[in-house]
């Protein structure tokens, strides 16, 4: 039963979906299961994602309980999941809409702060210290893409040259003062590295790429759907 | 430049703050970073928490089922909350039903798309006209996209050793795909540097301003 039931829960939202995907929502009922279903979807996929949380929470709680190495570090982690979530879940309106069971119990002067519509406490940590971090991060990448492209793109071979020839060219094409080199050569040549490098040879393989994954994704889609495929439940 | 503000200023040092301890890694791990990070990693979960309750748990399933009452709401509510088995080992196994809900939903959904949105397209796409006639720039282009397309497929092919036609092919395909490979470096390259170049230009214009209006 404890892997029976989930087998056939999967195999029936799994086939109802593809089985709607044929039928218009507006003759037949079947037709607009795929709506039903994609709002049941992200409704449980949210609560998958708050109980991702959860963990986080949970994991670095205990390492904090237990003073493990480190667990100043992972209250800052726990304070910082709660600093963020914990005002944007509160709710913004003062009546009870349509019977709705959550309104606000806070001064009308708080209500700016709270939720997460611009303004609030929420919009005002993801501007000025989560998205400034983010940028930080993938902005240190350009050191370390840096040495990764030195490893990379030494000319070892006739493939690890080919790889060396055209990212130099793009990142030349990319800023004026590396374009106006290579029109020295040809006033066409920006041209030609968008049209072919760029529009022909990256569009070739790219599209090869994802035909490739999207029928393994098909295929492994099929095995969930058919039960084959039991990883996702410990199996 | 006019003024900042108390909270303006409040708000550059906290950024310059963050970027100065997160850039300090590249000297050598150290306790400022250490900080910064962690606090970014709970930023960003908590972010998600938010964005996920408004967003799905309070618009999708709250007001719905108590404002227009669509009971039947219900029964994703409580797989959802089902989820939450998982954190008791005993009971652990009934969150399976919640997560084998959603997985074969997704599973349905990507049979689909996969096939409908990104295949069959793509194939479309790739069958393109060779006539000479369309002119040279045009029939080379159309060359390249379908020669690379079939090489590219061709070396992912595992099926079938790579010798004879196959292995020739797929020689191709690592040609192309080496050129392609190059194009997203150089690519990924100059956003990181772009990127970069924002931080830098925050720090010199933004917080130096900041500094000559304090000091």
């Amino acid at each position: 039963m404890r892997t029976t039931i989930p087998i056939i829960v999967a195999f029936l939202a799994g086939t109802l979906l593809i089985v709607s995907f044929f039928f218009h929502p507006e003759t037949i009922w079947i037709g607009d299961a795929k709506e039903v279903i994609l709002q049941w979807m992200t409704i449980v996929g949210g609560f998958a994602l708050v109980l991702g949380v959860v963990s986080i929470v949970r994991v670095n709680a205990r390492a904090v309980q237990r003073k493990s190495e480190g667990w100043f570090y992972k209250l800052m982690t726990v304070i910082s999941v709660f600093a963020m979530a914990i005002p944007a879940m509160m709710p913004v309106t003062k009546e009870s809409v349509g019977g709705s069971i959550f309104y606000s119990i806070f001064p009308d002067s708080w209500m700016g702060y709270l939720g997460t519509g611009s303004n609030s406490f929420y919009d005002w940590l993801f501007n000025y210290v989560d998205a400034p971090m983010m940028e930080t991060m993938f902005a240190m990448l350009a050191f370390y893409i840096a040495s990764a492209a030195y490893r990379a793109f030494r000319a070892r071979n006739a493939e690890a040259t080919l790889l060396l020839f055209t990212a130099t060219l793009v990142m030349l094409w990319r800023v004026p003062m590396g374009e106006a080199f290579l029109r020295l050569f040809s006033d066409n040549l920006p041209g030609y590295i968008n049209t072919y490098v760029m529009g022909g040879f990256n569009v070739a393989v790219q599209r090869g790429i994802i035909i490739g994954a999207a029928l393994g994704a098909a295929s492994m889609s099929l095995r969930i759907i058919l039960g084959i495929e039991r990883t996702y439940m410990g199996k | 430049m006019e003024s900042f503000s108390f909270l303006e200023h409040f708000q550059i040092w906290l950024k310059a703050y963050l970027i100065l301890s997160l850039f300090s890694f590249m000297y050598k791990d150290n306790k400022f970073y250490k900080l910064s990070e962690h606090v970014f990693a709970g930023l960003s979960a908590g972010y998600y928490v938010g964005l996920i309750w408004q967003t799905v748990i309070i618009q999708q399933l709250v007001n719905p089922m108590f404002d227009k009452g669509e009971w039947w709401l219900i029964f994703p509510g409580l797989l959802g909350l089902l989820m939450f088995a998982r954190m008791i080992p005993k009971w652990s196994w009934i969150s399976r039903t919640s997560l084998a809900f959603y997985m074969g939903s997704t599973a349905g959904i990507y049979l689909i798309q996969t096939l409908h949105g990104f295949i069959l397209p793509q194939v479309l796409s790739t069958m393109v006209s060779l006539d000479p006639s369309n002119g040279f720039a045009a029939t080379l282009l159309a060359l390249i996209i379908v020669i690379g397309v079939i090489s590219t497929l061709i070396y992912f092919y595992f099926s079938k050793e790579h010798t004879g036609f196959m292995g020739v092919t797929a020689r191709v395909g690592i040609w192309f795909i080496m050129i392609s490979f190059g194009a997203h470096f150089g690519y990924t390259v100059m956003g990181r540097i772009s990127l970069l170049i924002g931080r830098v230009q925050f720090l010199v214009y933004d917080w130096g301003e900041s500094i000559r209006q304090i000091f």
